[in-house]
């Protein structure tokens, strides 16, 4: 073994250059997939606005404040031939079972739903991602549904809508997503003058 | 309110081992002795409320305003091996018992994936820093439940007459299972 | 050993879950599916192979007590590379693998492999062997994945074949540990009967 100087120095030389190293080569592939990682991001999102409104040729995206939670939620305006059709809001909840559930909530510029499509969680297979509209119906039951005559909370909360079985928490989360979108729909845009923002 | 949530959900519902599957080596490692795993679970919890706030710190304040949360991982990792081998060399000085006893587990904490991973999902659950703090030590004792109870059925198991070809992880990992669905239980509590 | 046992080693005899039981956080956590467990598989092999090779590389340019801390590093490295990758060009099984894909860097198979083989042996037989490591293990995560998925969800690899949900508790966690300990079973016999 070489003597205590020389080891300390090949230690930290080595480390240094290690990191340095690495450091580098990840800051080029990130640079090199930041584009494509936008992309997928990007497709995803438009995806989903496509499936909560109805045809449009124009988005235009604004972010408001809800009036719970810390996060801006994405408020998509969907034009098709400069009249407003929909507002595809991205809104979530951290109250999943596991955490963080996020959704694309449809509405009609007149605050009634269109349709909600889930984005990202993590919730139980087989139980929680009923969310998910290719497991299972359970989210159609928001389609046109009026959030100021529908109660969105479950029938157990004293609500009008349907848990899913043996997932209550879920469908808990899942309602207070769709709850934040809309309660920032309404504090911030006009619904009777069509939908525009206040 | 939140706090409890947190509380409860770390420890019941959202189980780091029986739920999360995170800290299975350790578990099955040293879950064979009650006394073993009471220590380890202390040195967990120490490890994983530290490294938890250090990371959430890094994270907070240098990754993110520096625009390289690519780090994350690495930065992580070097932060939990660092803390491990700060409690080593302090578990050596005060407890040299505790120390012969956890063994080779200790540098294994290292690679316990549920201190790595409480870190990422302190980040991820957007907490702030005592939140964070209140969801590591929950962890921790839900770990140290998940182990303690286990630790305990198997030293009874270890007396039965298991099958030859189920001895030692086969029965362990059933038993786990069933703790597991039991623990499944706990999913109305919050 | 030659490097054909070198490679094979990895499948039955030395399998890193069922025999050395190794990397049992993602076996457990990844595999309601057998999508998600070939993929985790898949991306732990590529992290085993860039380690191991840049491990066997420069291994006598690290002073040893530096070694452990130098390892992480790398892996660490090769482990996020597969992360940015992933979520540019596999956004899908990004999200299904979530939490379990920057976990790889704690999986105890890799840092195993690269202090077993990598900074002992030479660069040839450390590649073989995280080639024959990483498949071992993606076979394994793929097996406990279909398993799960067909007594869980009546599919695998996503093809329906009974139409209903199955028995949840496969997908769930009980059916994890469960599935994995008779796995093992099967495994300690089959490395019986070919020895």
């Amino acid at each position: 073994m070489a003597k205590k100087e020389s080891t300390f120095l090949n230690m930290v030389l080595t480390l240094m250059i290690v990191t340095v190293v690495a450091s580098f080569t990840l800051a080029s592939v990130y640079n090199l997939t930041k584009g494509p990682i936008e992309l997928a991001r990007e497709a995803k999102r438009q995806e989903a606005i496509m499936q909560v409104v109805p045809e449009f040729d124009r988005l235009e995206t604004r972010m408001f404040l809800p009036v719970d939670g810390r996060d801006s939620l994405e408020f998509n305006f969907a034009f098709k031939n400069d009249e407003l059709v929909g507002v595809a809001v991205g809104t979530y909840t951290n109250q999943g079972f596991s955490g963080r559930i996020t959704a694309m909530v449809g509405f009609y510029p007149d605050g009634r739903i269109v349709d909600v499509v889930h984005l990202l969680h993590k919730e139980t297979p087989g139980l929680g991602d009923k969310i998910e509209k290719s497991k299972s119906d359970w989210s159609n039951q928001f389609r046109n549904v009026d959030p100021r005559e529908f109660s969105l909370r479950v029938k157990k909360d004293g609500g009008d809508v349907d848990a899913i079985t043996a997932a209550t928490i879920t469908a808990r989360a899942y309602c207070d997503a769709i709850q934040r979108a809309f309660s920032t729909f309404v504090a911030n845009l006009t619904i009777e003058e069509g939908g525009l923002p206040l | 309110m939140e706090y409890i949530a947190i509380v409860i959900g770390a420890i019941f519902v959202n189980n780091i081992v029986l739920a999360q599957f995170l800290g299975i080596c350790p578990y099955m490692g040293v879950s064979s002795k009650v006394s073993t795993s009471v220590g380890m679970s202390g040195a967990v919890m120490f490890v994983m409320t530290l490294a938890t706030v250090v990371t959430y710190l890094i994270y907070n304040y240098i990754l993110v305003p520096f625009g390289v949360t690519y780090l994350q991982t690495i930065s992580y990792i070097l932060v939990i091996s660092s803390l491990v081998q700060m409690v080593e060399i302090i578990l050596k000085k005060v407890s040299p018992a505790l120390f012969q006893a956890l063994g080779i587990f200790l540098p294994l904490i290292t690679t316990n994936c549920a201190i790595m991973g409480v870190a990422l999902l302190t980040v991820q659950n957007e907490f702030n820093l005592l939140q964070g703090v209140v969801f590591a030590i929950s962890h921790a004792i839900g770990f140290a439940l998940a182990i303690i109870l286990f630790a305990g059925i198997r030293e009874h198991l270890d007396l039965m007459d298991v099958p030859k070809g189920m001895r030692g992880a086969p029965a362990a990992l059933v038993v786990a299972g069933i703790l597991a669905l039991a623990f499944m239980g706990f999913a109305g509590l919050v | 050993m030659s490097q054909l046992q070198n490679f094979t080693k990895g499948f039955i005899k030395e399998n890193p879950v069922y025999i050395l039981l190794l990397g049992l956080c993602p076996a457990l956590g990844v595999t309601t599916s057998a999508f998600n467990g070939l993929g985790m598989g898949l991306a732990t092999t590529f992290v085993l192979l860039g380690s191991n090779t840049v491990v066997s590389i420069i291994k006598d340019l690290i002073p040893s007590k530096v070694r452990i801390p130098s390892f992480i590093v790398i892996i660490a490295s090769f482990v996020t590379i597969v992360q940015l990758t992933m979520e540019a060009f596999l956004p899908e099984l990004f999200d299904a693998l979530g939490l379990f894909i920057p976990l790889i860097v704690v999986n105890c198979l890799v840092l195993g492999r690269a202090e077993a083989f990598g900074s002992k042996k030479d660069t040839l037989s450390s590649v073989i062997d995280a080639l024959g490591m990483g498949l071992g293990f993606a076979l394994a995560l793929t097996m406990l994945g279909g398993l799960r998925e067909i007594l869980g969800s009546y599919s695998l690899f996503g093809y329906k074949f009974i139409p209903g949900d199955g028995m949840l508790v496969f997908v769930l966690a009980p059916g994890a540990f469960i599935g994995m300990a008779y796995l093992i079973v099967l495994f300690n016999y089959l490395k019986k009967k070919t020895t």
